[in-house]
């Protein structure tokens, strides 16, 4: 199967095709096309998988271009990294393409919804699969097309159009890194090719000021896709999208195309010492920055945006701190439950028309089914043992101890407790307590909704147990099975982490529990406490004022000065040529008025120039 | 030999032409135009028969060319005279500035 392993980003392909030929007259019967193809994929991502567990990897060139001597070539590959992320991606695809089917029900572009998530889903497969980073590029930023179109689905709506150019923009600038940083690459190596890159790093070809800014710049690409400080506001804003897009794009899948990057291209950032501290410094900041902001926001999706770009640190955390098989396993398990909440959270607006959770409460009752769920969900984020997010994080914060950098690692526990809290408190907020908003019409959501929550539910828990300190490292043993590039399978520390970790979760729970449901201290303690400390996290640290004042304002300031530019100097220097032409013409026009003394007076004065001329010149011109 | 040198005679000739041009250009009787460029020509003359007596290769053909030049010229004026008649008869006028019919 591995070797026709290039069919599989080719059925969404088809999906996109078609539905923009003959969706509009297919209406709602092209969900089915969608998820008909898409499930294709699925089960040639998973044969794939299963072969490559056994079989060595695999991969598939051709020659594209020949300039000069260098051979630019195209292909696939499919090794462990990648065949994992094949089936997160079209699984995840898959369950949000059934998903969208009852959550966008009836919706007059529904037919553009579903190629739109075909185009996106073809682009992320494609992406995973590149052999080499010029291929991976091209398909890098058709993600981010796809993710721009989802954004702004409802164009209709201002907010929509904004966030989706936003999100463009902002990862635009990330982009202008990343392509700095592949051009250097090939400069220095000669070739895109993934294997000829490490082999000359390995070598020692490239000399280690010129590794690090090279990693660095790359690393910014994936701080722009993955929304690390400080080009992550444009997450936050992204969920101006319809929800299943939120849960597939700025969730589990192309949101984790920075750390993708970094995961592929790790023998790299391993090379370079402070290419990796930054790294970690970078994810660590970005865990805590993003969950302290989670801690206050009253829309129910943008808690989660914040909780995922917090998660997101954590993956770059644990690259960072050499722990690239704890990165790769939090990737794949918060991709399984962050979609699980993201979709649930979906169930939950399409019951009760708001996103701010002061007005839901006590949708436990009325919404049994996506109450569990999202529990579930929570619990698996929060880190609480058996479930899967408890297994991963674990991993992180014993590679960002067992680094040697204590800072950092009381960053990860902080965020940790903050995830644990703010996940709660959302929780406790939406499920219990008293009815705030008007819940009359509130029912459970259609069974083509629940299912692909309850799949995800289930994967929420067991997928962390193939990778655990009780039943083995099956995980990391495969995907650092026959290479040294990648690190250990699995970091050995001290056992007082995993405790500390479960301790940490459990505090964050209790105090979440003690506020908001039991209310025996009041949710006004810490808003009128500290109502300066309240005031910048709620406005999440002024970052979008800032960027507007600086950024934003700078760039109109120059882009007035050059108007003014080219409207007075090259308009006016055009303008000026033409108005002198006209001139010459109007001139000549007059002259020319059918008397024949003007003609024999014009003749004169020719002939008069003429005669000057050759008096001064002896006859020549110039 | 008269005193009279050859630039003499051209710069007559020169002042002649001159005036014949300047009438020729600017005056609105359309018979005064006409006798402006018989002025002009009697310049070109005068340049002719200077040339064939004082010129670098001194030569009868000059004179009998200035002959021609004047038996031309009388044809010219007669049928010159003759349109301006048929204009007038045509238009009721010789000003000049009234036969524009050469634009459009």
């Amino acid at each position: 199967m591995m070797e026709n392993a290039w069919i599989i980003p080719l059925f969404p392909l088809i999906s996109f095709i078609l539905l923009l030929l003959v969706g509009k007259r297919m209406k709602q019967s092209s969900a089915h096309l969608g998820i008909t193809l898409i499930g294709l994929s699925l089960i040639f991502s998973l044969t794939a998988l299963w072969e490559r567990f056994s079989a060595p990897t695999f991969k598939a060139t051709f020659d594209w271009l020949q300039i000069g001597d260098v051979v630019l070539t195209a292909g696939y590959e499919v090794n462990q990294l990648n065949a994992l992320m094949l089936v997160v991606v079209s699984l995840v695809s898959l369950l949000v393409h059934i998903y969208s089917k009852g959550y966008m029900h009836g919706d007059d572009r529904f037919h553009v919804f579903y190629a739109y998530l075909g185009l996106f889903t073809f682009a992320m497969l494609a992406l995973v699969m590149s052999p080499n980073l010029l291929q991976l590029y091209i398909f890098w930023e058709l993600v981010g097309v796809g993710s721009f179109l989802l954004i702004g689905f409802y164009f209709y709506k201002n907010e929509a159009k904004a966030a989706a150019k936003k999100a463009f923009i902002m990862t635009r600038i990330g982009d202008v890194g990343l392509f700095i940083g592949i051009i250097l690459l090939f400069w220095q190596v000669g070739s895109f090719e993934y294997d000829v890159i490490f082999d000359a790093v390995n070598a020692g070809a490239i000399s280690a000021g010129m590794l690090t800014l090279i990693a660095i710049l790359i690393f910014i690409g994936a701080m722009g896709k993955s929304g690390q400080f400080p080009l992550h506001s444009w997450l936050p804003d992204a969920m101006e999208g319809p929800t299943p897009v939120s849960a597939l794009i700025h969730a589990a899948t192309m949101v984790a195309a920075g750390v993708y990057l970094v995961a592929s291209l790790f023998p790299l950032f391993n090379a370079s010492e402070t290419a990796l501290m930054t790294v970690a410094i970078v994810g660590a900041f970005t865990a805590i920055f993003a969950a302290s902001i989670g801690l206050v926001q009253k829309d129910i999706k943008r808690v989660l945006a914040y909780s995922t770009v917090s998660q997101l640190g954590f993956m770059m955390l644990a690259l960072g701190s050499a722990g690239y098989v704890a990165g790769v396993f939090h990737l794949t398990t918060h991709a399984f439950f962050k979609a699980l909440l993201f979709l649930a959270a979906g169930s939950v607006i399409h019951a009760v028309h708001t996103q701010n959770i002061d007005e839901m409460g006590g949708l436990w009752k009325k919404m049994r089914t996506t109450g569990i769920l999202f529990l579930i969900g929570t619990l698996a984020i929060t880190g609480v043992p058996l479930f899967s997010g408890f297994f991963s994080k674990e991993e992180i914060l014993l590679a960002a101890w067992v680094n040697g950098n204590p800072f950092l690692f009381l960053l990860a526990l902080i965020a940790a407790f903050f995830t644990a809290f703010y996940m709660f408190r959302l929780f406790f907020l939406v499920f219990t307590g008293d009815a705030r908003g008007d819940q009359r019409h509130v029912h459970e959501s259609p069974s083509v909704m629940t299912i692909p929550m309850i799949v995800l539910g289930v994967l929420a828990v067991v997928a962390g147990y193939m990778n655990t300190p009780w039943f083995g490292h099956f995980l990391g043993d495969w995907l650092t099975e026959g290479t040294t590039l990648y690190g250990p399978s699995h970091i050995e520390g001290p056992k007082w982490i995993m405790t500390a970790a479960i301790l940490v979760s459990i505090a964050g729970i209790g105090f979440a529990y003690l506020i908001y449901f039991r209310r025996s201290i009041a949710r006004e303690t810490f808003s009128q406490g500290a109502p300066h400390l309240y005031s910048i996290l709620r406005n999440k640290y002024f970052v979008d004022e800032i960027y507007n004042m600086t950024f934003v304002y700078g760039t109109r300031v120059i882009s007035l000065f050059l108007k003014y530019i080219d409207e007075f100097l090259v308009h006016g220097t055009m303008k000026g040529i033409a108005a002198a032409s006209q001139q010459i013409g109007r001139l000549g026009a007059k002259v020319q008025n059918g008397q024949t003394q003007t003609y024999g007076a014009v003749a004169f004065v020719g002939l008069a120039i003429l005669i000057i001329i050759f008096v001064f010149t002896g006859g020549y011109i110039g | 030999m008269s005193g009279v040198p050859l630039s003499a005679y051209l710069v007559l000739a020169l002042i002649l032409f001159c005036i014949g041009l300047y009438g020729a250009l600017t005056k609105r009787n359309t018979v005064i135009v006409l006798i402006c460029i018989e002025l002009m020509l009697n310049a070109v003359n005068i340049n002719l028969v200077a040339f064939s007596k004082f010129g670098i290769a001194p030569s009868i053909t000059g004179q009998v060319f200035s002959l021609f030049t004047i038996t031309v010229a009388a044809a010219e004026a007669a049928v010159g005279l003759a349109i301006l008649i048929a204009l007038y008869r045509n238009r009721r006028t010789v000003n000049i500035d009234e036969m524009n019919t050469l634009k459009n």
